[in-house]
């Protein structure tokens, strides 16, 4: 009985010491499931989901404080992989937070822009060039297409541009005979 | 004799090549309009460098290279500069792409081209940059930057140029009729890219149904009486003409996944690569022409032609007595691996190979569930298992479908050829591969969003620190004392002024007071 206890307590010390090390050794910063969740948001920084940024949604929804159901430019691929991701399932967009639309690029009419920098502020990404005074422009390829920069513009000078599809970005379309069951089917 | 070893899987595809084979290659007529798109291989697309209006010679470059994996396009024939605008361009999508369009003048007047006097004497990355200048790309098919693959790097070495003369896919006989009627260039030009690679042994592989082709290069190599090339007759079995097929048909080493030849000591190019390799280093001519087969049932006179790079399509099939009508039913390329043109006024660019009329469309036979019969496993030459890669890219589970390899897939068509129930599993893969590279691009896209959002956030937080900062060390200067006895100091001064006007003041009022005093 002795040797038994004696055993047992050297085993809890030394597990106890393991446990206490690997604690110390392998100490993890920050929060690993929000840098997971973030990884997965599209990064327009657009805040349809109502919370500032990606990162902040993010945040949210580590803590339980918002639905997985609130990014509108990430769709259904998005909710989809935080809902794998959480072990959650998938559930359609939220309509309070917008539509799905097809990507877009801001473009500044140049002859309109009377070079106020209120759109440069507003851009969440520093996509806007420009000074005061000076005209500005878009850096195309940087615009996440949030659409931030339209409310504040006096003027009216800044136009969504959905992305045209060239050659190299086209993508071969689903196949047509994916309805196999009911093409079988309807040929008997 | 020297050994050759089996790719697995593969298929014994009627060739149908004899058709097209039975008279020489004539050039064909000059367009009245050339197309000429600024991207014809794979890569970043070419910058424009004319603009409309202009006059134009034969062989003069219109667009420059822009980047690294790009090539330049060089006008096939003189003329004007009549637009430079979004065009048909022959590619599955049927979308448009920016071409430069001349109209000829049929004087077909060269610009004063410059040869090189002998290739020996240029070092390696001379003779690259030449072979960059004459925009040659790979002309078996994809279209890659010839220069690249002739860039063997400083730390590896090539022991093996494999020259592709395989020609595996049904119906296409340009390299065929290539290898027949030039292969002293076809060896001249394996002379030159020998020596850009400073590679040692040269094979040529032929699929075994070529045999005039076969003569023809080896009674050439006879007559130089050169050590180290050889021609190495190959089984014909489809799709021995894929890169990495006939690399391991002919040296028996596996290029790795995700690898390139190079990593294994060996470069495989195109036999007509290799001619227009010569013609650029021993003419100065760039690419502007190439062989193109015309064929397949509904072709009065199915034939090769010598086709300038921008000729419409449409102009390829009236000279061979087809019918051009736009209802899709020519292909480029094979039966195996072609697309279906969606417009018949897309011109010829330099990875056309094969102009196929189809024959009328059988009816459509029935999609069935897959059976799991795992013919197509058997049937593909890459030891892939379609049968898994098609669930997956069905279920647009594409992780699943990139842990079966899908990337290794070279989209030749055996398993969907051999599939009882008619499924049409390349489309599957294709459709999987062109979304997991649009998906890829959106990670990078919103990466680069992500630091520059955090950046911006630093960078607010950083100016207003900074502004704070400068607050607070006014606020620290007020009340510091060591700087406000300075501040203290002011007062002083004012009261020093204040005393002093007030003892001018004094002064004068004495003064003043006493004078009338004194009178």
């Amino acid at each position: 009985m002795f040797s038994a206890i004696i055993a047992l307590t050297v085993l809890a010390t030394v597990s106890g010491l393991l446990l206490g090390y690997a604690a110390i050794r392998f100490k993890v910063q920050g929060d690993p499931l929000v840098d997971k969740i973030d990884a997965i948001l599209p990064q327009t920084q657009c805040g349809q989901c109502t919370y500032p940024g990606c990162r902040p949604y993010a945040t949210a929804i580590a803590n339980g404080e918002a639905d997985i159901n609130q990014c509108p430019p990430g769709g259904e691929a998005t909710i989809a992989a935080l809902a794998e991701l959480l072990g959650r399932d998938p559930k359609p967009l939220n309509a309070a937070h917008g539509a799905v639309k097809p990507k877009m690029v801001a473009v500044i009419d140049e002859t309109r822009c009377i070079g106020c920098t209120l759109c440069i502020q507003a851009c969440p990404v520093d996509a806007i060039l420009g000074a005061a005074k000076h005209m500005h422009t878009v850096i195309a390829q940087e615009c996440t297409g949030c659409e931030l920069c339209i409310p504040p513009c006096p003027v009216d000078c800044i136009d969504m541009v959905p992305i045209k599809q060239t050659a190299s970005t086209w993508k071969w379309p689903y196949p047509q005979d994916s309805g196999e069951w009911r093409v079988a089917s309807s040929a008997q | 004799m020297n050994k050759l070893w089996r790719f697995p899987g593969g298929l014994h595809l009627p060739g149908h090549k004899d058709e097209s084979t039975a008279v020489s290659v004539a050039a064909a007529q000059l367009p009245r309009f050339l197309v000429l798109p600024l991207q014809q291989h794979i890569g970043e697309p070419a910058k424009a460098l004319v603009k409309v209006g202009d006059h134009i010679l034969k062989g003069q470059m219109i667009a420059k290279a822009s980047g690294y994996v790009s090539a330049p396009v060089h006008a096939s024939s003189s003329g004007t500069v009549v637009e430079i605008g979004e065009r048909p361009i022959p590619h599955p999508s049927g979308l448009h792409a920016l071409c430069i369009v001349i109209e000829t003048d049929g004087q077909d007047t060269w610009l004063p081209h410059h040869p090189v006097e002998d290739y020996r004497q240029l070092d390696p990355s001379a003779l690259r940059n030449i072979i960059r200048e004459a925009g040659i790309v790979g002309l078996g098919g994809a279209g890659f930057p010839t220069y690249i693959k002739l860039n063997r790097g400083a730390d590896k070495v090539i022991d093996t140029l494999i020259l592709n003369g395989a020609e595996c896919e049904p119906y296409i006989t340009c390299d065929d009729m290539l290898m027949r009627e030039r292969p002293e260039e076809i060896i001249a030009g394996l002379f030159i890219m020998r020596h850009a690679l400073q590679a040692r042994a040269c094979i040529i592989g032929i699929e075994d149904n070529k045999p005039h082709a076969i003569d023809a290069l080896a009674r050439v190599i006879h007559d130089l009486k050169v050590k180290d090339i050889r021609v190495a007759p190959i089984p014909t079995r489809y799709p021995a003409g894929g890169e990495k097929q006939l690399i391991k048909v002919l040296t028996g080493r596996e290029v790795p996944s995700n690898g390139l030849p190079l990593h294994i000591g060996v470069v495989c190019q195109n036999v007509a690569t290799a001619t227009a390799v010569y013609r650029a280093i021993t003419y100065g001519e760039p690419l502007i022409s190439r062989y193109v087969t015309v064929s397949g049932p509904g072709i009065q006179q199915p034939r090769n032609l010598e086709v300038l790079l921008g000729t419409p399509i449409r102009e390829l099939i009236e000279q061979c007595g087809g019918a051009p009508d736009d209802s899709g039913t020519f292909l480029m390329g094979g039966p195996m691996m072609g697309f279906p043109l969606h417009n018949l006024a897309a011109p010829v660019i330099k990875t056309t190979n094969c102009i196929l009329a189809q024959p009328p469309a059988a009816p459509a036979q029935p999609v069935l569930p897959c059976i799991r019969c795992g013919v197509c496993a058997e049937a593909c030459p890459v030891s892939l298992l379609p049968q898994q890669l098609y669930w997956h890219a069905a279920a647009k589970d594409f992780t699943k479908a990139q842990s079966y390899n899908l990337f290794d897939c070279i989209e030749c068509g055996c398993c969907t050829s051999v599939c009882p129930s008619n499924i049409q599993l390349v489309d599957y893969y294709r459709f999987a591969k062109t979304e997991i590279a649009a998906q890829e691009l959106e990670k990078r896209k919103a990466d680069t969003a992500r630091n520059r959002h955090e950046f911006r956030l630093q960078r607010l937080e950083r100016d207003k620190a900074e502004r704070a900062a400068r607050h607070e060390q006014k606020k620290a200067s007020l009340s510091d004392p060591a700087t406000s006895a300075k501040n203290d100091a002011k007062p002083d001064v004012i009261q020093a002024a204040i005393e002093r006007v007030q003892a001018k003041r004094a002064a004068s009022d004495e003064s003043s007071g006493s004078v009338p005093a004194q009178h």
